[in-house]
């Protein structure tokens, strides 16, 4: 019986290890054109906020400029600095890929896809965040430079501490659900826009009622708390532009430099992905049972979770950069002691309804 | 409590704020974008406006005018004296030419754009133009020559020239017999 890509794949190829890079190189292709969209979207989104209209010049409005721009990038001489740590500077953007291309191991993209069906997705998901942390750190230490080690600092802060916030966030979403599988949370919310979790879950209403405001702040730290996730405005501190020239990787030119573009992008997917699939509906169709089924899954998948991704970049070319103490203070005195409540209302809310 | 109460109302309001900001960055994604896509769309140029000069040399008398306001001195003109027996025409002004314009030479990297030069011009022949996009490689493509002689015409022009007043000489010589020059001192700083 084959229900899954895997098994499909398995039945034609009958090799075990031509499955597994079939499936790990398949993320990577869907990273690649993701993120020449993503920046297409993010340049022509920032342009006519400011009233301008980005690049006109390559193909139809410029649809090809982020092919080009990549063209260029790899083109360009790689350079290290003389007294940089040659080994660690040039693993770290390695390492700082692996990290946020580990995550899409454990995204349900269908109902039939999942790269790893791990008992502990989500939790997987934020185990391999903080391997980022680590290719940050190491790039802004082995730069040599001190706007660069800076970066490195701030950065490795941000995310130690905004990582609070997302696992408590997904604390609550696995009292609901009683699973951390993200494929798992995905089916519990199947069936409609008013079964996902950010409506308060598939419960009778009066549940549902009492779980709504719990679930709709959850998810609204979640999405402030995954922005600083990927070090993007207002929670940009490690990468800026204007204090730091783009923090921990002020140094890096040339296929390294696309490599942490590549990574950035990544994580901005994976983060989408995880608000989108715990609290949106991943890859259920918003209207039941229309529209559903395991193409139309990578279709609703991917477009919620370009959505969300657009309401970061719309975030980001809104609001000022946040101060440290601010960004501090953000974290530990609001995102946290509010999800602590809201741990403690729905915890307090499931044990009642049983 | 104030603590209390600021700590909520400073959440609500930051909050808000950034609904605020969103609501006006929204709006303007939507706006007409004010970008004039520069090399297939211009902008009109300003009546009046100052870019490269351009001379009509047909109408140039060589009075030299130009070249005397020019504050950065871009202007470079050599005439030659035409000889009464070459007709050069009249300007459109009507105004006799009796010079010939051997360089008229101008140098727009060192151009101001004042527009002074074109003032004194009695024939109106220097003008600003419209052209503003005219840059190029190297430094020297920037000197526009405006003068339409060759060097053959100018040295034929200047031999004539030196042929014509060596006979008018030649006549003054002939009507006014030479001074004798004064013995004595006198003599000898004029020779040297």
């Amino acid at each position: 019986m084959i229900e899954t890509v895997q098994q499909f794949i398995l039945a034609l190829l009958a090799n075990e290890l031509v499955v597994a890079v079939i499936l790990s190189v398949l993320p990577l292709v869907f990273v690649i054109i993701y993120t020449l969209v993503v920046l297409y979207t993010e340049m022509k989104v920032a342009a006519h906020i400011q009233d301008r209209v980005a690049y006109m010049m390559t193909g139809w409005h410029g649809i090809l400029q982020p092919i080009a721009d990549m063209i260029k990038l790899l083109l360009k001489e790689d350079i290290i600095p003389e007294k940089a740590d040659r080994i660690l500077f040039r693993v770290a953007p390695y390492v700082t890929f692996a990290g946020s291309y580990a995550a899409f191991a454990v995204l349900p993209f269908t109902s039939i896809y999942i790269g790893a069906n791990i008992h502990l997705g989500a939790f997987f998901l934020i185990a391999s965040g903080s391997i980022v942390v680590v290719g940050i750190l190491m790039a802004g230490w082995s730069s040599n430079n001190k706007w660069s080690l800076l970066g490195g600092l701030r950065s490795a802060a941000q995310m130690v501490s905004y990582e609070i916030p997302t696992a408590l966030a997904l604390v609550i979403v696995a009292m609901i659900t009683g699973s951390l599988n993200l494929q798992e949370i995905t089916k519990f919310q199947d069936g409609g826009i008013h079964n996902w979790l950010i409506f308060g879950g598939p419960f009778p209403l009066k549940t549902k009622l009492l779980l709504l405001p719990f679930t709709l702040i959850t998810f609204i730290i979640l999405f402030v708390a995954s922005i600083a996730e990927v070090n993007r405005t207002p929670f940009d501190l490690p990468e800026a532009e204007s204090e730091l020239v783009q923090g921990f990787f002020t140094e890096y030119s040339g296929l390294r430099f696309a490599m942490f573009y590549l990574s950035e992008y990544a994580n901005l997917f994976v983060v989408s992905a995880l608000s989108v699939s715990l609290f949106l509906g991943g890859w259920s169709s918003p209207f039941g049972s229309v529209l559903s089924g395991p193409v139309w899954g990578i279709f609703w998948f991917v477009s919620k979770a370009y959505v969300l991704v657009l309401l970061q970049i719309w975030v980001r070319w809104t609001l000022p950069r946040l101060r440290v103490d601010q960004l501090m203070y953000v974290s530990w005195k609001v995102l946290t002691p509010w999800l602590f409540v809201c741990l403690l209302a729905v915890g307090a809310i499931l044990v009642s309804v049983e | 409590m104030s603590a209390i109460s600021t700590y909520f109302k400073s959440i609500f309001h930051s909050l808000f704020t950034v609904l605020v900001g969103m609501k006006i960055t929204g709006l303007h994604l939507f706006k007409r974008s004010v970008t004039i896509q520069y090399p297939n769309v211009k902008k009109p140029i300003p009546e009046r406006a100052r870019n490269r000069l351009y001379v009509n040399i047909d109408d140039c008398i060589g009075c030299l005018q130009c070249a005397a306001a020019c504050p950065v001195d871009c202007i470079t003109i050599e005439t030659i004296k035409a000889t009464p027996d070459v007709d050069l025409g009249m300007t459109s002004k009507n105004t006799k030419k009796r010079l010939y314009i051997a360089q008229f030479d101008i140098d727009c990297a060192k151009c101001c754009y004042c527009g002074l030069c074109t003032y004194p011009c009695p024939t109106e022949c220097i003008v600003m133009t419209e052209v503003y996009e005219y840059s190029e490689y190297e430094r020297k493509n920037l000197v526009y020559s405006f003068a339409t002689m060759t060097p053959e015409d100018s040295i034929a022009a200047r031999r004539r020239l030196q042929q014509y007043e060596a006979e008018q000489a030649a006549k003054k010589v002939h009507i006014q017999p030479k001074p004798t020059p004064p013995s004595g001192t006198d003599a000898a700083p004029a020779t040297t």
